[in-house]
């Protein structure tokens, strides 16, 4: 293993809670670095010894493969070594059992955790309650800040840039962190962020955070640069947010005909795990405009880069 | 959607009292209708017209657009011993009606596009006049889970309602007039609240506890009805509310229109014509959901028809053969036949000096059509033909074995009318003439 030579970013923060509270220069700072690992994720060799006698705990409340198995790489090739812990969430309902697991893990002296839960807040209370860095792997329907730090990248790699795009996100937004933390991080780099859902979806007052809203695909989907759509999960389909799954691929779901709205050269990106004739039609998904592997490519740098910045804020960094 | 057939020849309808409360007109003069639609109004049209020109003589007759029933019952499919498509025009056609508006609590239910395109495609084959569905607004009837507002729309579907069904959880409903409201989908809705309800099945008050029959709260209806006006004033989505019988639902309907909320609501012929007094006797044909309440409350209904704050009039037709009816009151199925003496029961209101005819034909056809949405309520030049002609003056005793329902469980049995419909007029082809 060696050292890194070229990566000098640091956050001046323990943490990473959200995007909320990052400055530009702090995000773009993030997406510099991650280009390296980018690179660095190319080669043969792939590990660095930045965390080299380091513990990083993945502390997943929620199941999710793909974040855990990125967080997971990230760390592994920064040279920590990882753990994974799935608590199921039954038995860690209340706070008191969270702030329970939490004095537990701090006993175990973990130098990252990173943590998913279904609660809203839920990563925040555990970062207040542990000694070492706390990474937001997504809380609830609030942020998921590397979610949209690996789109951002995505999108200044295919676009060389993201001031003045414009973004639709289209779906359930109400309950999207996705989206939150998208929102926040497009807007704070200067892009026009445009929403696209049934109004069931849409959560109050939606427009102060300074997006535009659309209720209709076609109209939404004029002229932008990227679309990125969001998964509808299966309790929301069945009449209680959306009537149908047809109704709604009907009338929201991503297919050519609606994306020709788009701008010729327009993208389209999607969080995965995708649920192809609801939210997106496969030929979409899987065509020439599509983004979608590489947003998986760019989640591992990005959270490698994450890791590097607030590795040098570590105790005897 | 389906046209029906114009008249081959054109129609000339001379000499009538034309009242088009869609401009506030009330002229004499001459109809000239050709192709299906209203080609030309004015005192006299008798010169030049074409060879072949059918000229009915419309003395002593009052042209008024067709009326548009927004709340009929009928039994297709499923249910066609109570009535069918085709008996259902075949009754409004007498009625004067020229467009109904079927409700979804069929069988199947109303809640799937390809069975709105059956009635429409049912309704050519068979109905001599217009039909439009209501479709369902949750899965099943059930309260639960909205339908494809968007695709039932597109299908053909002019508003959505559980019919004779309320929706208990405001959840749904605050949902579904959420949803709806991106589509512009009127949101209909029966205000009574089941608990309340209980097994209510006439008025509650002094005249049910002297039958002993279980009593029905007007509050069950004023509760739900309050709770609506709110969902709709935080969604913004359009609500009607399907029949309104008391006063005190009066005024929560006076302060949603003064704050601007986009609420209606319409009244049944029934309502405003009958009272908790018919029903003793324990006639069963009185027994209607919501049940006919006090005579202070009749008066204000019709009082708040006449100053436009009751929208629409509708027939409530709801067939239900023998089988059904001719039970004790307490265990009979609720519902009256309604089509055919929807408009001869509000002349009564007219006679009576209570509405003047223009406020009455606006609330049965103008109204409806504009809240729909649907090319009708209109004697404007170029608008469909669709028209009814009145003979104001002539009494009659309705006779239920005359009725074109396959039902004749109407409330209305022998009663004597002032005014009928003598003629009806679907995209100017004549579907009744009484003779």
């Amino acid at each position: 293993m060696t050292s890194n030579p070229t990566a000098s970013f640091t956050l001046p923060r323990r943490d990473l809670l959200g995007i909320e509270g990052l400055s530009p220069q702090e995000i773009i700072g993030l997406l510099d670095l991650a280009e390296e690992f980018v690179l660095l994720n190319r080669q043969v060799e792939k590990k660095r010894a930045t965390l080299r006698g380091r513990t990083q705990i993945n502390l997943f409340f929620e199941a999710s493969t793909r974040t855990q198995a990125s967080f997971e790489i990230a760390g592994k090739r920064l040279g920590a070594d990882v753990m994974n812990m799935s608590v199921s969430t039954s038995s860690v309902k209340k706070g008191e059992t969270l702030i329970d697991t939490a004095a537990t893990l701090n006993a175990m002296h973990p130098d990252v955790l990173i943590v998913r839960h279904s609660a809203s807040g839920a990563v925040e209370l555990l970062a207040r309650k542990v000694d070492c860095a706390v990474v937001n792997a997504g809380d609830g329907a609030h942020e998921h800040p590397t979610q949209a730090l690996l789109d951002a990248l995505t999108i200044r790699r295919n676009k060389g840039r993201i001031e003045g795009l414009t973004v639709a996100i289209c779906g359930d937004i109400t309950h999207s962190r996705v989206a939150r933390s998208n929102m926040l991080l497009l807007q704070a780099l200067g892009a026009q962020v445009r929403v696209i859902a049934p109004p069931t979806l849409l959560p109050k007052d939606i427009d102060r955070f300074g997006v535009t809203v659309y209720g209709d695909m076609r109209e939404g989907l004029a002229d932008v640069d990227i679309v990125m759509m969001l998964r509808l999960q299966r309790e929301r389909m069945n009449g209680s947010y959306v009537p149908s799954v047809k109704e709604y691929f009907h009338f929201w779901g991503l297919d050519e005909a609606k994306l020709r709205y788009a701008r010729p050269d327009a993208l389209v990106m999607h969080p995965g795990p995708m649920n192809r004739g609801v939210e997106i039609d496969s030929a979409v998904a899987d065509g020439a405009q599509s983004l979608i592997r590489e947003q998986v490519e760019m989640g591992v740098a990005v959270r490698m880069a994450v890791l590097d910045a607030l590795s040098r804020n570590l105790p005897n960094a | 959607m389906h046209e029906p057939r114009p008249a081959p020849h054109p129609t000339l309808l001379a000499k009538a009292r034309i009242l088009d409360p869609s401009r506030d007109l009330d002229i004499h003069g001459d109809i000239l209708v050709a192709d299906g639609v209203i080609k030309d109004i004015a005192p006299n049209l008798a010169d030049g017209l074409p060879p072949d020109t059918e000229i009915v003589d419309c003395r002593r007759l009052v042209a008024v657009p067709g009326l548009v029933d927004m709340r009929a019952f009928i039994g297709e499919p499923g249910a066609e011993h109570r009535e069918t498509l085709a008996s259902a025009s075949q009754a409004a056609a007498a009625g004067g009606v020229t467009t109904i508006i079927c409700q979804p609590d069929t069988d199947p239910v109303i809640d799937d596009p390809a069975i709105v395109d059956f009635i429409l495609r049912r309704a050519r084959d068979t109905a001599i006049v217009h039909v439009h569905p209501m479709a369902a607004l949750t899965k099943g009837l059930e309260g639960r889970e909205m339908t494809e507002i968007g695709l039932l729309g597109a299908a053909g579907a002019v508003a959505f309602t559980d019919g004779t069904r309320s929706i208990g959880s405001a959840q749904v409903l605050r949902r579904a007039l959420t949803y709806g409201r991106d589509f512009g989908a009127l949101i209909v809705h029966h205000t009574q609240d089941a608990s309340l309800a209980g097994e209510g099945v006439m008025n509650e008050g002094e005249l049910a506890s002297r039958l002993g029959l279980a009593g029905l709260s007007k509050a069950a209806e004023t509760i739900v009805f309050e709770r609506d006006v709110r969902l709709a004033a935080i969604t913004g989505g359009r609500y009607h509310a399907a029949s309104l019988t008391c006063a005190d639902s009066l005024d929560v309907l006076r302060r949603a229109k003064d704050a601007g909320i986009d609420v209606t609501a319409s009244a049944s012929i029934n309502h405003l014509t009958l009272n908790e007094r018919d029903v003793v006797g324990y006639r069963t044909f009185f027994k209607l959901t919501p049940p006919l309440r006090a005579e202070d409350d009749r008066v204000a209904l019709v009082e708040a028809v006449a100053e436009g704050l009751i929208d629409i009039i509708v027939s409530d037709h709801n067939p239900q053969d023998v089988e059904v009816k001719r039970l004790p009151f307490s265990e009979a199925a609720f519902g009256a036949v309604g089509l055919e003496t929807m408009l001869a029961a509000g002349l009564r209101l007219v006679t009576a000096g209570a509405l003047d005819l223009m406020t009455l034909i606006r609330a049965m056809s103008t109204r409806p059509a504009e809240r729909l949405g649907l090319p009708a309520g209109t004697l404007r030049p170029g608008a469909r033909a669709d028209i009814a002609l009145l003979a104001l003056d002539e009494a009659w005793i309705l006779d239920p074995l005359t009725l074109k329902s396959r039902c004749r469980n109407t409330p209305f049995d022998e009663a004597r009318f002032e005014g009928r419909v003598v003629r009806t007029l679907v995209a100017g082809r004549t579907v009744y003439e009484y003779v």
